[in-house]
């Protein structure tokens, strides 16, 4: 088995945990296995509608008119909505898109009406019944021109087409740094559209109830902040009073496609208001691709220096996002590209602009990596062109420059933990690289390296999670979690979290997020927080819990708290092996002794963190995270296929609290990596999708991925819980310039754009000869 | 619409269900079955998400008709689940961490299950072959492909290798 773990810095003994740092499965796979999952797909509500959204035909029109009056007579049809017949309800974190568009369509996916019927056949038939009259207007799809002068307008009361979104970060003095470097690269990368291809498509039910409170089931990675959103539907509606209850349904894929809410739940909402019955949708496989925001494309303009012995001098980095018509979460992905432009290497001079720009293409959202996999492509493959005119191998360039433990970077983070030199290392021996680097024969090697957030990302005011823990009468243990299972398995993890600081079995630990009613607040399932933020709260908790009990065994046992323990669901001495008391038995004497008492306990874990300033500086996260992929590749001269030989990819996770889960995020994340370096693009001309479907956008297949060695780092971070940090995301981060970096080392040709396409990487071999 | 009568056996059982022109046997399944362990995760035969057993062969059931499936016999994850040789998949997809969002499984193990009814012991080429028509975004397919080969390497009739099944705690104390 390809499966290592490295202990970087920690002198503990591995048998230091029963729980913790075990292949414990999935506590929901059998489950799943089973079939007996409920996704949104498979939820039913007595005397539910279903409805069906009208998209615009055209990228950027005005509305002239809508008649929905022959889809209305349509026997089965229980609402149609416009924008004309429902209050505006604008949502994203600009405020800039109304659910259902009135007088404006800026981009193909636009949402113009949308109908409840009794089934979803009725409810498509309805909608080649609407008459939308359109009057088309100029577009723009390309930033550059959105920028200039006399460019359509996507927004015409905003006066311009960029965002006022000034993301700006600076540090030392770039201008005299590249004046003094030995060598300097400057270059720009292109990156296009991508996207989520949850297997399970995005829907909802929406249930408003008669006394006008409000249920929505979906899917959501956010279910506390998405009720905040929902309730824009009351303030709407003139509704006063009222409570949402977003009930947790268990995602089919998220990967940041559910960390926003969208048109389509509020459609919904809207739908179930009118009808007085419980509204489902569901999208069509067509929608997902062309409705679900993607990842947010970039042009990088980069420049990097360096001295003559390879040290890195500065870093400058000028980009341009096309944020469609739309602002959600992928105008926000420079908060996160900053992270590695000022702290990927000790680099002391840093220059960061980035400017987001209105067009009328589909707008983006997040998606594993938040923006990281565009910057690390262009940062990485940089790094190589660096190490190569410095003449130093690329491998050494980076350990010259790697990241330490107790550094503080330009951007102010305090780095804790950090394992980049042993991943760096791993991908030496793994990929065999010092016999492998420079052969040529069509054969290349590649390494690059990723630097993410480890320890919750403060970018709401709170990066909280709340946890309730409570044991029954029988010694069973139920935790309440504010996080969100997308499948990563955060569930079993908290579990073995918990069961290892109590003494019990994992699968005698419940976890529970199922609903903004029954659990305390969480800010949601991203930035790679669910293990170090929920792990951390659901320890906390149960400590106390566990003080609780063994203060209550003290006093039946009439013995010194200090010197009892739980293990094997007793309560144990240290010093005297005779006195065992059973947990079960122990918690019913506190439950149905006079003045009774049960084990109880909460807590809101929120990260010791900053928020960035003015300048994006400020410690972000309790803990940063580092990792390196390497990959050996073998390029057909003849088709400019990539084949993928052997791949490594070694994260610092802090520790492995399950190091199966773990290697399934490394293999999972690492495979959709390679979907992006050299498969998947979603094509649009002039706003539209044109490949929504799997046969044209193709998804990598067990063809495709290779086998994978998951090296894992344990550096022990000293804030994570059992010494854990983040790592959903670094696996999908650093796949694509790794192999970029081995394309050049086989054929001697560098790409810039993604995917690298047999037929890109055919004309780059032309070019060059 | 004209509605057509068919009759076709889904797990062992004999159903009865009226059908419109364009009801695909998926639709059946989830619709007017409630067997919602048949994911439908495109409608177009491109994910493999709503694999079935039908007449003894991995199909996607969105791309048969309904009408097409009279007199058949059809067996899904639900029906499948009391027979040895799939339980010993689901074990091993549970064990070794082969399912995430979990939504590609059904369809995932009804392919390996035929596959090892036609190849009790394939090669890892022949695993990745027999599950390249089932897309997974989670698991980069590799603890899946391991999953496969451990269930084909155990001889019938015995339990799993792991002690860590349904239930089970590596670490008791």
């Amino acid at each position: 088995m390809d499966k290592r773990i490295i202990a970087a810095g920690t002198a503990e003994a591995e048998n230091r945990f029963r729980r913790v740092g075990k292949r414990v499965p999935k506590l929901d796979a059998w489950e799943k296995v089973s079939g007996r999952t409920q996704y949104i797909h498979d939820l039913k509500l007595p005397n539910m509608l279903h409805a069906r959204i009208l998209y615009s035909k055209y990228p950027h029109a005005r509305i002239i008119h809508i008649d929905p009056s022959r889809a209305e007579k349509l026997p089965g049809v229980k609402a149609v909505i416009t924008g004309y017949n429902t209050p505006e309800i604008r949502i994203g974190f600009l405020n800039d898109n109304p659910v259902l568009k009135k007088d404006k369509v800026r981009q193909y996916r636009d949402e113009v009406a949308a109908v409840a019927a009794v089934d979803p056949d009725v409810a498509a038939e309805a909608l080649e019944l609407i008459r939308v009259e359109y009057e088309e207007l100029p577009a723009v799809f390309d930033p550059g021109e959105a920028m200039a002068e006399g460019a359509p307008l996507v927004h015409a009361k905003k006066g311009t087409n960029v965002l006022n979104l000034p993301w700006q970060f600076s540090a030392g003095d770039v201008e005299a740094a590249r004046e003094n470097s030995a060598f300097v690269v400057e270059e720009t990368y292109r990156l296009t559209w991508v996207t989520h291809c949850c297997l399970g498509t995005a829907g909802c039910v929406a249930d408003f109830h008669p006394n006008g409170n409000l249920t929505v089931y979906t899917p959501t990675q956010i279910r506390f902040l998405a009720q905040r959103d929902f309730m824009k539907v009351f303030d709407a509606l003139g509704l006063r009073g009222k409570k949402v209850n977003v009930v947790q349904v268990k995602a089919g894929g998220a990967f940041g496609s559910k960390l926003d809410t969208y048109p389509y739940e509020y459609i919904t909402i809207l739908l179930s208001y009118y009808t007085g019955r419980p509204v489902k949708l569901v999208f069509t496989r067509e929608e997902e691709f062309f409705a679900t925001p993607g990842r947010q494309p970039a042009i990088i303009k980069i420049a990097q220096g360096c001295t003559a012995g390879g040290q890195l001098t500065f870093r400058d980095v000028k980009m341009i996002l096309d944020n469609g018509a739309y602002t959600s979460w992928g105008a926000t992905t420079p908060t996160v590209m900053v992270m590695p432009v000022s702290s990927l290497y000790k680099v002391p001079n840093i220059r960061y602009e980035a400017t987001c720009v209105y067009t009328n293409n589909i707008y983006c959202t997040a998606m594993r990596g938040y923006g990281n996999p565009q910057i690390t492509f262009a940062i990485e493959s940089q790094i190589d062109t660096l190490a190569e005119m410095a003449g130093i191998d690329p491998l050494e360039f980076r350990l010259i420059n790697a990241n330490t433990p107790g550094e503080v970077t330009p951007q102010k983070f305090q780095v804790t933990s950090c394992g980049l030199k042993e991943c760096l290392e791993a991908v030496r021996a793994g990929i065999g690289w010092d016999e492998k680097k420079g052969r040529g024969g069509g054969r290349g090697v590649g390494v690059a390296a990723l630097l993410h957030v480890g320890g919750g990302a403060r970018i709401y005011r709170s990066d909280g999670c709340g946890v309730i823990l409570k044991m029954d009468d029988f010694g069973k243990v139920t935790v309440l979690t504010g996080a969100t299972d997308m499948g990563q398995g955060s569930e079993t993890v908290i579990a073995q979290i918990v069961a290892e600081e109590l003494g019990v079995k994992v699968t005698d630990v419940t976890v529970v997020n199922s609903s903004t009613d029954t659990e305390t607040w969480d800010v949601g399932a991203h930035a790679s927080r669910t293990t170090f933020v929920a792990g951390n709260a659901a320890l906390r908790a149960a400590r106390q819990a566990k003080e609780k009990i063994l203060a209550a065994a003290a006093r039946i046992l009439k013995h010194d708290a200090a010197d009892l323990y739980l293990e094997g669901e007793q309560i144990r001495s240290f010093s005297q092996p005779g006195v065992r008391l059973e947990l079960a038995k122990l918690l019913r004497q506190m439950h149905f002794a006079g003045g009774g008492q049960v084990v109880v306990a909460d807590y809101f874990y929120d990260p010791p963190t900053e928020m960035l300033d003015r300048n994006m500086s400020g410690n972000l996260s309790a803990a940063y995270t580092y990792g390196a992929h390497g990959v050996e590749v073998e390029v057909d001269r003849e088709t400019g296929q990539v084949k993928i030989l052997n791949y490594v990819c070694a994260i610092d996770a802090g520790r492995a609290i399950n190091p199966m889960l773990l290697e399934g995020q490394l293999e999972g994340g690492v495979a959709m990596g390679i979907g992006y370096a050299l498969m998947e693009e979603l094509k649009l001309s002039n706003g539209k999708v044109l490949n929504p479907n799997f046969l044209d956008y193709r998804l990598p297949t067990s063809l495709d991925v290779p086998k994978v060695q998951s090296v894992i780092v344990e550096t022990d971070d000293s804030e994570g819980p059992f010494g854990a940090k983040g790592i959903g995301e670094p696996p999908a981060v650093a796949a694509a310039p790794a192999i970029a970096n081995a394309v050049y080392d086989a054929v001697g040709v560098r790409l810039r754009e993604l995917p690298m396409t047999p037929e890109k990487i055919l004309a780059a071999i032309e070019d060059k000869s | 619409m004209m509605f057509h009568q068919i009759t076709l056996t889904v797990n062992g059982s004999l159903f009865t269900v009226m059908v419109a022109p364009g009801d695909t046997l998926l639709e059946v399944l989830r619709e007017k079955l409630g067997l919602t362990g048949t994911k439908k995760g495109c409608d177009t035969g491109d994910c493999g998400a709503c694999t079935v057993l039908f007449d003894g062969r991995p199909v996607p059931s969105c791309l048969v008709l309904a009408r097409a499936a009279h007199g058949k016999e059809v067996w899904t994850v639900e029906g499948l689940s009391g027979d040895p040789g799939f339980r010993r998949l689901q074990e091993n997809f549970v064990n070794r961490g082969a399912v995430q969002c979990g939504f590609c499984t059904p369809g995932m193990l009804v392919a390996a299950f035929v596959l090892l009814r036609t190849t009790p012991r394939p090669t890892e080429e022949e695993v990745r072959e027999a599950i390249s028509g089932n897309l997974c975004r989670c698991t980069g397919y590799q603890k899946i492909v391991e999953a496969v080969l451990a269930a084909a390497a155990i001889p019938e009739g015995s339990r799993g290798p792991d002690q860590l099944s349904e239930g089970g705690d590596p670490a008791n104390g």
